[in-house]
């Protein structure tokens, strides 16, 4: 509100006791402005009767009450505001630049939805080829998000043609020109491996360049949290839109199932990539992070898990009943450890002093290395008898890079622990290694099909 | 003044403040302080929750002016509407029956000890 004749002093005490009012709470800044006006009006009655402006001022203010009982009437009057909320579209009171964003957001899920389709223009249709979208649905779902990166970071087309676009050009070109036999393992390999990836190529984009920085990186590590969580929450309203859609146009007599199949659910899984990412972007500073608050839910529990399993093991002397799935199963059990650590690092203060949560991570890491040793030393002296098939040779690769990343985790927390390293050192090992992901997963798409003949 | 009181009074108040003709927050508490000789004392604050509720359940209607003048500033005008005249008339029939029937009975015991030896 401009003021009037009043003195600077009295502006900045104004000001103060307005921040603290609008500090998160129902008081909006309409109903502040109100509030102010009212301070104002009082204060010039005051000051009309020969006070000095600031006697004036707290005169007024302790009339006014308490800003904690204020807030807390303006809370019972409006409980809804206390909800804090994110409005889809533009509104009036945004940024322009949050406008202008939300456009391009809508403009690159439109552009991926197209691009999803446009192979049918070629006669390639969703139906007869599901090895070809298979193979290629990493790219359609995350060339389009990249491309919105690099608009929305402003970074140089030219620079992003030189880097980004030949890496992604690179692996459009493997995975279709590659002659794999009628569904080979390498094939699959190739088509889950593309996409962890390309996801990391996305990080350079997301990064805007500064992808050698550890914050940036570990930014990027928090993005993949929040960007996940909102993709699967899309992905259950759309699910429920589709059955509704099927299900309401089958009463009237229309078969809608077609249309959702080949248009609605193609197109909406790689538009919903975009929207997530730019929900993820618009909402970093309105609600709270998610992923951070699921992994504190979930490492008590698995480490409770672990330890049942290990006991369960030594208990009854049971040997692992070893098949293919094993060693996959627990290349995923090591994800979900590696991922729980990761987004308990991502959320933790590193200045903060060691905590029980931090030894319960630890218990989590050591058991979750105890059960996968116990699996790798019963499979290495059977693995003669199975062979190296593709898939072996990857499930143990991708063992062996989270193994390696876990168990110098857990050096790094023990140093911790002792006081011995900053918690800065377990961060930046994580970050540091995030290449690595993106090394072994190119490996498997790039080198695995010829060294196995692309069966 | 108990608390209790003042926040049962404060509506049909307001709401006949606001029969007077559309007003804003300032001078509305100018008004009560100045029809209660500054008996009724309530916390500046506490007037705004109220006018919002009032304006939700669609008592009164609002709207920002910049009344005229040289140092005008922009404030948030009240207006009665014809359901609040409808809740004013409901509160005011209630609130004669409450003072009514104090007054009857107050009027056969004896006279109140006047303010000035309360305060004292």
């Amino acid at each position: 509100m401009p003021g009037t004749d009043d003195t600077p002093e009295l502006e900045a005490l104004l000001a103060e006791w307005r921040a603290s009012l609008e500090q998160p709470s129902a008081v909006h800044p309409a109903d502040a402005d109100e509030l102010e006006g009212h301070l104002r009006d009082q204060i010039a009655d005051l000051a009309s009767t020969g006070l000095a402006p600031d006697e004036a001022f707290l005169i007024a203010v302790k009339r006014m009450g308490s800003v904690d009982a204020l807030s807390g009437e303006f809370a019972q009057e409006h409980p809804d505001r206390l909800w804090k909320r994110l409005a889809l579209g533009p509104s009036d009171d945004e940024r322009p630049s949050a406008r202008s964003d939300f456009w391009t957001m809508i403009g690159f899920a439109c552009a991926a939805a197209l691009a999803v389709k446009a192979p049918e223009a070629f006669g390639v249709d969703l139906t007869g080829n599901a090895r070809f979208y298979g193979r290629n649905a990493g790219l359609f779902a995350l060339v389009p998000l990249a491309g919105y990166f690099v608009w929305n970071r402003g970074i140089p087309a030219a620079r992003a043609l030189r880097t980004l676009a030949p890496a992604f050009a690179g692996v459009a070109v493997v995975v279709n020109a590659y002659p794999f036999e009628n569904g080979s393992d390498t094939e699959t390999l190739a088509a889950l491996h593309a996409p962890i990836a390309l996801w990391l190529l996305v990080g350079v984009a997301y990064a805007g360049g500064g992808w050698r920085s550890d914050r940036k990186r570990m930014d990027y590590v928090r993005f993949t949290g929040e960007w996940f969580i909102y993709y699967v929450l899309i992905a259950l309203g759309g699910g429920v839109l589709a059955g509704f859609t099927t299900g309401a146009f089958d009463v009237i007599g229309i078969d809608a199932e077609e249309f959702v199949t080949s248009w609605v659910l193609p197109c909406g899984a790689v538009g919903a990539v975009v929207v997530a990412a730019w929900l993820v972007e618009a909402k970093q500073s309105v609600v709270e992070n998610m992923a951070p608050v699921l992994t504190k839910l979930f490492t008590p529990l698995f480490a409770a898990m672990l330890l049942a399993f290990l006991g369960a093991m030594v208990w009854t002397g049971r040997g692992i009943d070893f098949d293919r799935d094993v060693l996959v199963l627990f290349d995923l059990l090591l994800a979900v450890v590696l991922g729980l650590l990761l987004y308990a690092t991502s959320a933790r203060d590193p200045r903060a002093p060691h905590d029980a949560f931090d030894l319960l991570q630890f218990v989590l890491v050591v058991s979750a290395l105890v059960a996968n040793a116990l699996v790798l030393a019963a499979m290495v002296g059977r693995i003669s008898d199975f062979g190296f098939t593709p898939n072996r040779v990857a499930a143990l690769g991708e063992n062996v890079v989270l193994l390696v990343n876990l168990a110098w985790s857990a050096r790094l927390h023990l140093g911790f622990w002792r006081g011995r390293l900053p918690f800065a050192s377990l961060e930046r090992w994580q970050t540091a290694y995030l290449p690595v992901y993106m090394i072994w997963a190119t490996l498997v798409v790039v080198a695995f099909p010829p060294l196995f003949g692309f069966a | 003044m108990p608390k209790d009181l003042v926040a049962a009074s404060a509506t049909p108040l307001v709401l006949g403040i606001l029969s007077e003709g559309e007003n804003y927050g300032y001078a509305i508490l100018k008004r009560v302080n100045q029809l209660s000789s500054g008996e009724l004392e309530w916390t500046d604050g506490m007037l705004y929750p109220l006018l919002h509720r009032l304006e939700r359940l669609g008592y009164a209607d609002a709207a920002w002016k910049v009344p005229a003048g040289s140092r005008a500033r922009r404030r948030k005008y009240y207006r009665i509407t014809e359901s609040g005249r409808q809740a004013l008339a409901e509160q005011r029939q209630q609130w004669a029956v409450i003072t009514d029937t104090l007054r009857d009975l107050w009027h056969e015991m004896s006279p109140p000890p006047s303010p000035a030896l309360l305060k004292g």
